[in-house]
This record gives structure tokens, C-alpha cells and sequence, in this order.
């Protein structure tokens, strides 16, 4: 058997019941940091906590030798990561190399920055469009595609939710304050007005801690503001519905002409 | 004469910058010497002898001209004085690099061709790098004293031998001058574009002369028959004749700089700059090609260079356009063989000495710090290294001294390649042949750094048989994928890159496009090719594909590290057509970086080079041999004990001339064999050749031994290990 279980957005509490039930059965537990981590917390608070042993796998581990995978064709092994198990990161392929593999699979959900960001926001969830991530810059890769996420989605009327790059075997999160300054640099190279420092933005930064922020403004004024330890995400609204707007402004501090512009 | 050459640096037209060039012992050495002799410089008994350009120890040890060396001189010239630039090049084949980088300094060259021997293959090798570059050639034919006196050759025959040399000389000039100088620049006996003579007995003669002096053939003859050689020379002096011939026939860098600067450098020659230099003018923005850096114990780094345009001036700042970096200078000035003296300020024209530039390599483009110009075309070397040692410092406490030092060596001479371990401290060289590296490491240990080196390794290349694909590469987050297929590259576009026709590098817009149509490259692929590496080629044939453009340049990264580094024995891959027929692209951006693509592509390389049935290749050099007749079978059986192939046999008087290939690998050790084959009575000389297929029973053993040395699986791994 495989577990997919999510351990939401922030400490060792944020796992389901269910997630600790799986825990306690299985024979190996592994989990991966790699696309997303809790800072609330430490491996060894939930080990402590549940008195399981974890390994933590990189990447390669992961990807490529596939460790959980060839352990659980022959015991119950428990994969853990952070968030939803099979949302903003890519393990659907083990999911499907373990249905291939006739190996039995239990998905336990965790919360999700995918519906926490809007819902601490105040913005409406249906209103979405693509996700998209800004990476790191580095040689010979710098691209555009983040921006045309969002100028897509703006098109068609869509807020987007901008999360940011993580490194975690560097030790790098990327903060909103760089996330701004890479679309702002793209705005620059592409000369078109879909991002500028007037641009309303929403900056969500500990998601599911007891002291999240939740801030709203024109990027401009943003960038100057430190909104403290990762995890960052950021969301670029589209048009405000009046709700929207009075949540921006209420929950976020954002300028209250932006309710004179609401539908 | 300081006074004198400051003053003349100032007027082009009365300047020549020359290069002097041959195939191995055909006395350019002898000959620059006698030059300086006659200009007053060294001593006339010593000329000769000295080797005064030679100043480097193991150059005069060996006998033969390892490094370019300059030296200025002042030549009076029916009634004027001219500044003459001359540069010694070495001859031997493992110093390729050098002759190159000079051509790019000078404008003119002296070609010596020795009577006995006549065009060799490095004659023609020197002389095709000198047209290449733009270069104007004359001809000095040399010890003819050993035509009359060793072969007694009569005085029509003498002439008969010197037509046959200069017909075959044209013959390469023709055909390898710039299109608008074919007619102009062959060189003519009547007009006194050939002298004849002897650098060692120090006199020339050429047809002007004869007429003006009366001296015949038959007097030449005469002279040398009853060895009142040194009466000639008071009659026809060497560089009265040669640098002569040079002002005459060779153009100054006002005359040249017109048609070479287009050719050499990058720029819009309408521009300020462009102007500047096809004028010559010392007021335009500064243009320097370096052409050569040197290391010296006291003042640090050397860089040499031809000033093209603008003036160059000491204590000012400079910028480097390649590198972007800048430097002070601490001095400017003129080379007088192993001696700078300094100027203060050099103008365009000239051949500089600079001090101070730290950090500048040999094809760097200087220019004065906050201006902006283009840079110069980078110098193409024709030869490229086949050799290579493991080097380690004796003592472990020379270990950070090393690292420098040969960080210095690879600067010095940019036909050596530098590879620095620091985790194993074994330290790679690569260079042009056996002596070549024989030659570094002996530098090495001049820096004051002893080291040991390995025996000398064979640089193998990677290459494919057949056509294979399309294969498909998969990111490690199997989020993305791509679709390759790889073939052997055409030979006709090989050769073209190989040439230098079509330039390495990544295709920047459409203009390259009919380049390669013109070397039969299919219309549709022409238009979509994004790399020329290696003599490779990396195609882009699919059409619309979201995000590719994103991820163009880590492909492209990837394509290359995928060449650097083959998957049969991790030697370097070359000749691949490799094209990306399709793409699955991962939407989001952290999905599809570095840590994704790079892999991605590089196993679909690899997937697919061992599935197109690879092969190794080695290097191979043509060996040319003159021995007495006697000799001749066993000098033969040498070249066939080394797996070696007679090209081509011919005689000439009691000598015979052997001319064959044989694999580098066997060549280790040849120097001494032939040798004691020959009882020491024999010439010879080596050409890289390239590469060839390594004989089918070789392949396994060389790929285990180089897997072996390399700390790898004694197999490379099949397909599968790249594309499951």
C-alpha cells in the first residue's frame, strides 16, 4: 500500500487524522521538501509527535531511483509532503506508475496554498485562472512565461495566484519582494503595461500560521514593505467583484479607491 | 635609433609590419638574425649561431623557435627610412597556435622555402594561415649554396629548381589569396618579389639586382663553387635584398589595414571607429587585437598586439570587449627582441608591447575604458590539441602554485587546453604533440613549480555510424520531453566548419541560413539550425511548440555539455546531425529549469548517439620523411610498424621522400626510432591530419582503457540507461 498524505500549509498540527492513522501503519515513512516545506515545524517535531521515524528524500531519490515506489510493491510505505500531496507539485506521475503498478494507493489530503491564498484574501476562488510559478533567474534562463500566465488570465478577466520558487537543498525562498521585481523586469523587457508598479497586487505570506499576513497594494508600495519568513506566495487580481475589493481593503490594507473601480 | 623608430611609428606609410614563416628548419631563424645583424643589432660573426630570437633556453637547446618572437628595426630605403615589425614564427607543427595569432599582427610575410627541400607540407600550412588572414606573401628561397655544392646542381639547373618552387608556390596563392588579389599577388622573378639566396652565408639576390650588378646564374654558381661565398654577400647583403623586397612588395598598414579590417573584424566599418582604422588614424577610438600574452617574472603580464586604430597610451584605462573587464596600463612600447623598450604612447600601425593588461587573453579586443567598439573576428587555429598529460605537483605544498601556474600557461598560449581538477589534484594539458607538452612542462618548472607528468594520453573523439531516433529524453520530473534524432553530419558541411566556411557558434538570425544551403544542407533545415558545435550540427525541426522558445538556450546548453562529454568513453563527440523533431513542455516555469531540461536533453543525446551505432575516432598526422635512398626501406618499416600508410613516394637526386599517415597513438617514441633507423641521416616532419574510425579491433580495448583511466564502468552503458 501507498499513502499519499499531505501535510498542509504550516506545522506538525495541520496533518488529518487520517494522515496520522496512515502514519502509524506504515512499515516506512518518507517525505520530500523539495517543492514545498513547513516552517512551523521540524521532521523531528512530527516524529516526536506521532513517535514514527521519517527519511527524507531529494529529488533524485524521488524522480529518479524512486524509492517509495519500489518499497511499496512489497510493504506500506507512507509518502509525505507539504500542502495537498497531488496538487501544486508533480508527483500525479507516481500516482499513475503506481496504478501500473497495481500497487494500492490511499490519497489523504492536507490543506492547500491553491485554496488557502484566496480564501484568507477574500478573493473568490471561481475566479481563477492559471497557476503559474516565478523561478529563480539563472544563466541562459530567465522567462517570460509567468507574465504571459498572468496577462492570459487578465484577458479573460481572471485573478492569478502567483506562487514562488523554492530551493530547499540551497535553502533559498524566493521572497514576494524578489517574486515583484522579476514580473516587474519582465514588464520592462516586454514594454507592454500588463505589470507595472501601479499594478494591484495581493502578497500572502505564512499561510496558515497564526500569524499570516495578508497584504494588498500597488506592487510599487509592496516591494518596499518586508513581510517577515517564507513561505511567500503572491496573486495578481484581475477585476474586483465589490466583495473582493472591500476584503482587499479590509483584510489586506489596500488604497480604498480600488472600491470605486469594484463591479 | 629609439628616436628614429618613435619618430617613423607616427607614418604608416613608411612602416611594415612583417611576419617571417617556413616549414621547419628552413632557416627563418638564421635568416631574422642576420636581419638584426645587418640593422647593427647583434654582433654579424654571431648571426647565425646566437639565435638571437630564440632567447628562450630551451629554444636555443633545442634548435628550433618555440614562441613568436618580435623585434624592431629601422631600414633605409632609397632614400627614406622605414620602420620594420618583424616577427620569427615557429615552424614546427605542435606550435601551430602561434603562427596563426601572428598573422593577425602583421600585414606582410616572408615565406622561406629551403632550395633542397622546396614547398613542404608546413610551407603550404603557413602559407594558407597568412592568406587567410589577408596577409601578402614574397619568397625567399634559401641555401641555395647547398643546391651547388651538396647536389651539384649546374647553373640551369639551379633555375629549373627555383622555377619549379615558385610555380608551385603560386599554385597556393592563386587559389587561396582574397578573390580581388589572385592577379596581384603571385610572386614574380622579374619584379623582385623572389630573392635566392643564403641566410647563413648571409647574401640574397634577386632579378633587379642581377641586372643592376650584372651577376648571372653562372657567377652565383661560381661564388659558391669556390666558397668565396662572403665575397657575394658583400656584393648582394642579405637584408639589404630581403628588407628591400619587403618595402617594396610588402603593403604598409595604410595601404593593408583598407582591406584587412573588413576582414577581420566584426564591426560597421562605416562607423567612427571602422573609419578610424581602414585610415590608420592614431586619433580614432582605440582598437587593439591582442595577439599573444607572455608572463614576465618582473613586470607581470605581457599582452602583444597590433593597434589597428586610435593611439594606445600609458597609465590610461582600458576595457575589454570580449571579457568586459579593464586594466591600467603601467607601460606601452616596442618589442627588440627579448628586450621592451618603452614608448609611452603607440599609434595605429604598429606591433605593441603592453604591460599592466592583467587579465587579457591572445583574440582579445582592446579598446580605451568607456568607449564602445566591436570586436575583432576571433584568430581560427587550423590544429587543435590531440595530446594529452595528467600533471601533479611533486610537493603537495606547490599544489595552489600549480593551479596558477598553469592557469599562466593556458593564457600564454591559447593552443593549449587547461583542464583543472582541484578535487583530485590531477591537472589535464592538452596540446598539439609529444613535444609540444614536452615544452609546457618544461615551463612549468621554470615558474618554479616541480612537477611529474603522465605519459602522454591520445585525445579520442566520439562519433555515429548510422542514423538513430527519434529518440525521446525525459526530465527527471517526467514532466517534460524531448524527441531527437541524431545522424552522421554531411561531409561536406563537416569540412566547411572544419575550414572555418561555416563559422562555430550559436546561429544568430537568418543570414546564416544560405551558408548553409551552399554546403547542401536541405532548404528547411538550413533555415532552423540553432548551434554549429563541435562540427556538430543542432537542429530545430519542430514547428509551434508553446514555451520552447523559453527553453531554447538551456537545450542549446545542454546539446553542447552532451558533445563536451561523450557517452561511449566521456571524450569528446563531434560530427552529429542532431535534430529535436518535438517537444512536451511542462506549462509552469520552475517545472521546466535547468534542474529539468538540462538532463532531459543530454540523455536524449546520449540515448541516441548509442543507438546510431557509435564509434571512436582517433587522431591521425601525416609523417613526411627524407632519407638517402639506402635508408628508405627502413624508414618505410617504421611508418608500417605503426600501423602507418605510404601515401606517396618520390625521389629527389639520391633522396628519397616518404609521405604517410599514421595514428598519434603510435607516434610516441617515433623521434628516436627513426633516428637509430635511419642512423640519424633523415628529415622529418608531422601535419595533424584529423580524425579517423579507430580499426574495429581496437575499439573495445581503447574504450575499456580510457573508461578504466577515467574511474568509469569498464562498458558504456546501452540506450536504455539514457531513454527508460
Amino acid at each position: 500500500m501507498l499513502y499519499f498524505v499531505g501535510l498542509g500549509l504550516y506545522d506538525e498540527k495541520d496533518i488529518s487524522l487520517k494522515g496520522v492513522e496512515a502514519l502509524k501503519k506504515a512499515d516506512e515513512i518518507y517525505a520530500e521538501f523539495y517543492t514545498a516545506r513547513l516552517f512551523g515545524t521540524s521532521i523531528s517535531c512530527i516524529e516526536k509527535m506521532l513517535g514514527v521515524n521519517i527519511k527524507i528524500l531529494s529529488r533524485a531519490e524521488v524522480e529518479e531511483e524512486a524509492i517509495p515506489l519500489k518499497n511499496a510493491e512489497i510493504k506500506d510505505v507512507a509518502f509525505l509532503s507539504a500542502g495537498d500531496t497531488l496538487t501544486a507539485t508533480t508527483h500525479s506521475d507516481m500516482l499513475i506508475e503506481a496504478r501500473k503498478r497495481r500497487i494500492p494507493v490511499t490519497v489523504i489530503h492536507g490543506s492547500s496554498i491553491l485554496s488557502a491564498a484566496p480564501g484568507i484574501a477574500g478573493l473568490q476562488a471561481y475566479k481563477f485562472g492559471k497557476v503559474t510559478t516565478v523561478p529563480f533567474p539563472e544563466e541562459n534562463y530567465f522567462p517570460h512565461s509567468p507574465y504571459l500566465a498572468i496577462k492570459a488570465n487578465m484577458e479573460l478577466k481572471l485573478h492569478t495566484l502567483v506562487l514562488l520558487d523554492i530551493r530547499a537543498h540551497e535553502g533559498r525562498y524566493m521572497t514576494a519582494n524578489d517574486g515583484l521585481k522579476y514580473l516587474l523586469k519582465v514588464g520592462e523587457e516586454r514594454e507592454d503595461d500588463v505589470i507595472s508598479k501601479d499594478t494591484l497586487a495581493v502578497v500572502i505570506a505564512r499561510a496558515g500560521s497564526q500569524t499570516p499576513v495578508v497584504r494588498a497594494d500597488r506592487i510599487g508600495k509592496l516591494i518596499e514593505e518586508d513581510f517577515g519568513g517564507p513561505l511567500h506566495c503572491l496573486m495578481i487580481p484581475s477585476d474586483l467583484h465589490f466583495i473582493e475589493a472591500e476584503a482587499l481593503v479590509v483584510l489586506g490594507g489596500a488604497p480604498e479607491e480600488i472600491l470605486e473601480d469594484d463591479l | 635609433m629609439i628616436e628614429k623608430i618613435k619618430d617613423l611609428m607616427y607614418q604608416p606609410e613608411y612602416i611594415r609590419n612583417i611576419g617571417i614563416v617556413a616549414h621547419i628548419d628552413h632557416g627563418k631563424t638564421t635568416l631574422s638574425d642576420n636581419l638584426l645583424a645587418g640593422a647593427g643589432m647583434i654582433s654579424e660573426e654571431l648571426a647565425g649561431d646566437q639565435r638571437f630570437l630564440d632567447f628562450d633556453e630551451q629554444e636555443q637547446a633545442r634548435g628550433i623557435t618555440i614562441d613568436a618572437a618580435n623585434v624592431s628595426m629601422v631600414h633605409k630605403f632609397k632614400d627614406h627610412e622605414y620602420l620594420i615589425n618583424l616577427i620569427d614564427t615557429p615552424g614546427h607543427v605542435d606550435f601551430g597556435g602561434d603562427v596563426t595569432r601572428a598573422m593577425r599582427a602583421v600585414d606582410g610575410a616572408v615565406v622561406v622555402v629551403c632550395a633542397v627541400e622546396g614547398i613542404m607540407p608546413q610551407t603550404e600550412t603557413v602559407l594558407r594561415q597568412a592568406l587567410k588572414e589577408n596577409v601578402r606573401p614574397v619568397l625567399f628561397i634559401n641555401k641555395v649554396d647547398r643546391l651547388i655544392n651538396e647536389l651539384k646542381l649546374g647553373g640551369d639547373e639551379l633555375q629549373q629548381r627555383f622555377f619549379k618552387i615558385i610555380a608551385n608556390a603560386n599554385k597556393l596563392i592563386r587559389s587561396m589569396a582574397p578573390e580581388q588579389f589572385k592577379e596581384e599577388w603571385p610572386v614574380k622573378v622579374e619584379d623582385g618579389s623572389v630573392a635566392f639566396g643564403s641566410a647563413y652565408h648571409n647574401w640574397a639576390i634577386n632579378v633587379p639586382l642581377m641586372q643592376k650588378t650584372g651577376i648571372n646564374f653562372k657567377d652565383i654558381y661560381e661564388y659558391c663553387k669556390n666558397d668565396k661565398q662572403d665575397e657575394l654577400a658583400k656584393k648582394a647583403p642579405l637584408n639589404d635584398v630581403l628588407l628591400g623586397m619587403v618595402v617594396e612588395h610588402l603593403p604598409s598598414p595604410k595601404v593593408s589595414q583598407k582591406y584587412r579590417v573588413p576582414n577581420i573584424w566584426s564591426g560597421d566599418i562605416d562607423t567612427v571607429e571602422g573609419q578610424g582604422m581602414v585610415h590608420t588614424d592614431p586619433n580614432s577610438p582605440l582598437a587593439v587585437m591582442v595577439t599573444n600574452v607572455s608572463i614576465d617574472k618582473h613586470a607581470g603580464e605581457i599582452a602583444t598586439g597590433r593597434v589597428y586604430g586610435g593611439t594606445i597610451e600609458k597609465g590610461t584605462e582600458i576595457y575589454f570587449v570580449g571579457s568586459m573587464g579593464k586594466a591600467r596600463i603601467q607601460q606601452v612600447g616596442i618589442y627588440m627582441g627579448p628586450e621592451r623598450i618603452n614608448t609611452d604612447q603607440v599609434p595605429a600601425g604598429n606591433i605593441v608591447a603592453i604591460t599592466g593588461a592583467k587579465n587579457a587573453v591572445a583574440g582579445e579586443t582592446v579598446t580605451s575604458y568607456g568607449t564602445k567598439i566591436s570586436p575583432f573576428e576571433s584568430i581560427e587555429h587550423i590544429s587543435e590539441p590531440v595530446v594529452t598529460v595528467a600533471v601533479e605537483a611533486k610537493n603537495t605544498k606547490d599544489l595552489p602554485k600549480l593551479i596558477e601556474v598553469l592557469r599562466q600557461v593556458g593564457k600564454e598560449d591559447p593552443t593549449v587546453r587547461v583542464e583543472i581538477n582541484e578535487e583530485t589534484g590531477e591537472h589535464l594539458i592538452s596540446g598539439m604533440g609529444e613535444l609540444h607538452l614536452e615544452i609546457i612542462a618544461y615551463r612549468i618548472n621554470e615558474k618554479g613549480v616541480e612537477i611529474e607528468t603522465s605519459e602522454p594520453i591520445v585525445v579520442y573523439r566520439e562519433t555515429v555510424t548510422t542514423k538513430a531516433g527519434p529518440v525521446e529524453g525525459k526530465s527527471p520530473n517526467k514532466h517534460n520531453k524531448f524527441y531527437v534524432e541524431i545522424e552522421p553530419l554531411d561531409k561536406t558541411v563537416f569540412d566547411a566548419i572544419q575550414k572555418g566556411d561555416i563559422k562555430e557558434g550559436k546561429v544568430k538570425g537568418k543570414s546564416q541560413a544560405s551558408t548553409f544551403t551552399e554546403y547542401g544542407l536541405p532548404k528547411d533545415e538550413a533555415k532552423k539550425v540553432w548551434d554549429v558545435y563541435k562540427r556538430s550540427l543542432f537542429i530545430n525541426m519542430t514547428r509551434g511548440i508553446q514555451y520552447l522558445d523559453e527553453i531554447k538556450e538551456l537545450l542549446i546548453e545542454g546539446f553542447e555539455s552532451a558533445l563536451d562529454d561523450g557517452p561511449i568513453a566521456r571524450e569528446k563527440v563531434m560530427g552529429l546531425k542532431v535534430s529535436l523533431k518535438d517537444a512536451k513542455i511542462h506549462e509552469d516555469a520552475v517545472h521546466r529549469g535547468p534542474a529539468q531540461v538540462l538532463p532531459a536533453i543530454r540523455k536524449a543525446v546520449y540515448g541516441g548517439i548509442m543507438m546510431a551505432k557509435p564509434t571512436l575516432l582517433e587522431p591521425i598526422q601525416k609523417v613526411f620523411i627524407n632519407v638517402p635512398q639506402d635508408y628508405m626501406g627502413a624508414a618505410t618499416r617504421e611508418i608500417q610498424n605503426r600501423r602507418g600508410q605510404i601515401v606517396d613516394m618520390s625521389q629527389e637526386g639520391d633522396m628519397a621522400i616518404v609521405e604517410s599517415t599514421v595514428p598519434v597513438a603510435e607516434m610516441f617514441g617515433f623521434a628516436g626510432d627513426i633516428r637509430s633507423a635511419a642512423e640519424g641521416r633523415c628529415l622529418w616532419s608531422t601535419e595533424n591530419a584529423g580524425f579517423e574510425r579507430l580499426p574495429n579491433e581496437l575499439q573495445r580495448k581503447i574504450i575499456k582503457e580510457i573508461r578504466a583511466r577515467k574511474g568509469l564502468s569498464p562498458e558504456p552503458y546501452g540506450p536504455d540507461h539514457y531513454l527508460s
